[in-house]
């Protein structure tokens, strides 16, 4: 491992309200009784025109669900998802108490996605007709250049909010969601705003069920997590935000306490075959949360149901931790939602320190033999101070974030 | 906001005719052109199989990011980075969006994985053995400034140093006819907290930016990141105050302190 040393513990943030919609359904609490309930949210594939036999986390009622006709300039299904989502919880609520404390200008958006509205796109290619001229073009409804670029979501997120600090979407595939948490903060700890919209969303679409598809990573059946006979993940869709906002000493309730970030330098498609990219992104987030593995209660895995990834991950799981730790994927409830996984799986994390819900895994029934004791197949109900979440995206890129509860240490 | 500020410790650039910093300078200031620029970028950190296969993205963007770490005299292996591109690599996606709509079954995997926003983040952390954090980033006009923001919040909380690329390709097939980008463009600074090289402030203003009338800002005006190169402008003629688009009716005011 490279000799850099640990970061600093950093200064909390607090976070005022968080939602994740997915196949489970709309806002947190569809999470937290389908998790509870071991109710899984895949269905056989039924996306696009000749769907590939395997299982999908598709949200249901986009279709219903047009953008406003203000916005209807960025209208496409990812879109209409962060529209919907963004309606949950209290998010919009957060954000506006947020914006009258500090001015818009003052907090920032940061939103993750891997594809974007590419789905906008693809639909582009595949209706082509030709203008005037005879050329190839668009169909004349999809000829909205701003939805076929991959700031579509951070541009339409601004325009829908209002808000006016700095607006990224950052896209580093599958873990992108997970960092803008720690971009977020950064900005906040740098002095540039007082508070942000953090959150991602992704949606299916043909390069991504195709693509990971080519890449043999698709399972036929629901996917098992961290089973020893998994073979490959199910692709889901799902969108989700958290309002988060300097920490005031000694406040209580929800806070991000660390990130850590990483890249395995490995290889585009497959994880570090000792891990090394994952554990420094663990051991990150836990020096700047200044806990030691132990505190730990609760981690929400990034267990995609890959061979490779699970097998790689329990190892460095149970390499950090110790075997009291209750760790487990929920990728079986909604399947790997991909630049979205990040804000779904903290929104997870944070119903298990709200409610002491430490979820299993669903799917599975015999544990691969590369995990440690830590990784967990049954629920357990007990309160947490401390809960992690892994995200690890191709390319090597490796987020994980520790929340933590005011008062706690 | 509180001003953020950074040492520029190395500079790379790469554009066609223009394939390399010191060239883009002699550029900026005298109006040559050197003879012989190569027309596509070849970065030493890629092994020659894979420098025939890459991506232009992806060669564009390990290219000048080698360039302004060996201006800098920094291990490419100990600095984080930001990989800011307001379209990735547009050729993959117009090929994803064809093959999907003629034969989906047929996508390249190879295809699909360079297709994500961070290939060209990935593939300098895997040339280049590091380990540190990396990012990929779009804010569409705005890109770059947005990213210059992540890399100067690096700065003030964790970061000695940071990479900060910026890079786009031009728009192929039918895409071309919604999303604009002509030729290949990049270019990289090595930021640091301290240290010799011109020194940078920057804060969020109201108000847009201009696009630039700068030698370099003419000349890249049709590429999607030509937003960063009144920037490149002001470094190569030695100008002490610039403004970057930064969305939302602002901008991104940088003063120059040239060392």
């Amino acid at each position: 491992m490279p000799a850099t040393s640990p970061p600093r513990p950093m200064p909390p943030i607090a976070i005022r309200a968080f939602s994740a919609t997915t196949a489970l359904g709309h806002g947190v609490e569809a999470q937290a009784g389908a998790l509870a309930a071991r109710r899984g949210g895949l269905r056989r594939n039924d996306f696009g025109p000749s769907p590939l036999p395997t299982w999908i986390g598709r949200v249901d009622g986009i279709e219903d669900a047009p953008l406003p006709e203000a916005l209807a300039a960025w209208e496409c299904r990812n879109n209409r998802l962060a529209w919907l989502a963004l309606q949950q919880d209290g998010l919009r609520e957060a954000l506006e108490a947020a914006v009258s404390r500090h001015g818009a200008d003052r907090v920032a958006l940061v939103v993750g996605t891997s594809t974007s509205s590419i789905g906008a796109s693809e639909e582009g290619y595949a209706r082509a007709t030709v203008d005037a001229q005879g050329q190839p073009c668009f169909p004349p409804d999809l000829q909205r250049p701003m939805v076929h670029t991959l700031h579509s979501l951070g541009d339409f997120l601004q325009h829908a909010t209002g808000v006016r600090g700095p607006c990224m979407t950052v896209a580093t595939a599958c873990s992108s969601s997970a960092k803008v948490f720690a971009q977020a903060a950064r900005l906040i700890h740098a002095g540039v705003v007082d508070a942000a919209l953090v959150g991602g969303v992704d949606t299916l679409c043909g390069s991504v069920l195709f693509g990971f598809n080519a890449l043999g990573l698709v399972s036929a059946e629901p996917c098992r997590p961290f089973d020893a006979s998994r073979d490959g993940l199910s692709l889901g869709e799902a969108g989700g935000f958290a309002v988060l906002e300097r920490a005031a000493p000694d406040e209580d309730g929800l806070q991000l306490r660390g990130y850590g970030e990483s890249s395995d330098a490995h290889h585009m498609s497959a994880p570090h075959p000792e891990g090394l990219g994952a554990t420094l992104a663990m051991r990150d987030a836990l020096a700047r949360a200044g806990i030691d593995p132990g505190a730990v209660g609760y981690l929400n895995l990034h267990g995609t149901s890959t061979p490779a990834n699970d097998a790689i991950e329990a190892r460095a799981v149970a390499a950090l931790f110790p075997d009291s730790l209750h760790a487990s994927s929920t990728k079986g409830w909604t399947g790997h939602t991909l630049g979205a996984a990040g804000i779904v799986e903290s929104v997870f994390a944070l119903i298990a320190l709200r409610d002491g819900l430490l979820p299993g895994t669903l799917n599975s029934a015999t544990p691969d033999p590369a995990c440690g004791p830590q990784i967990r197949f049954d629920h357990v109900q007990r309160p947490t101070a401390w809960a992690m979440n892994n995200s690890f995206g191709f390319g090597g890129n490796n987020c994980s974030l520790v929340f933590g509860k005011g008062g706690a240490a | 906001m509180t001003p953020l500020a950074a040492t520029i410790a190395g500079i790379g650039y790469w554009s066609e005719g223009l394939p390399g910093w010191a060239a883009a300078r002699a550029f900026a200031n005298t109006g040559t052109l050197p003879a012989d620029a190569p027309a596509r970028p070849a970065p030493q950190l890629l092994p020659p199989n894979e420098r025939r296969r890459a991506p232009p993205s992806v060669l564009v963007a390990l290219e000048v990011a080698q360039a302004a770490c060996r201006d800098a005299g920094l291990a490419p292996d100990s600095l984080p980075s930001v990989f800011i591109s307001t379209h990735g690599d547009l050729g993959i996606t117009d090929y994803m969006c064809t093959t999907l709509a003629q034969a989906p079954t047929e996508v390249s995997p190879t295809k699909f994985h360079n297709s994500v926003h961070n290939a060209a983040a990935g593939y300098w952390t895997i040339g280049t053995g590091c380990m540190r954090t990396t990012t990929a980033i779009s804010a569409h006009r705005a890109s770059f400034a947005q990213g210059l923001l992540e890399a100067l919040a690096q700065l003030a909380t964790d970061a000695d140093a940071v990479l900060l690329v910026g890079y786009d390709t031009w728009a192929t097939g039918l895409l071309s006819t919604m999303t604009h980008s002509e030729g290949l463009l990049g270019a990289a600074l090595v930021l640091a907290r301290t240290g010799p090289g011109p020194r940078i402030t920057a804060t969020l203003e109201e108000g847009e930016a201009g696009a630039g009338d700068g030698p370099l800002a003419m000349r890249g005006h049709a590429n999607a990141m030509a937003p960063m190169l009144p920037l490149f402008d002001a470094l190569a003629c030695g100008r002490d105050r610039v403004a970057l688009h930064a969305g939302a009716g602002r901008h991104l005011q940088l003063d120059i302190a040239h060392g």
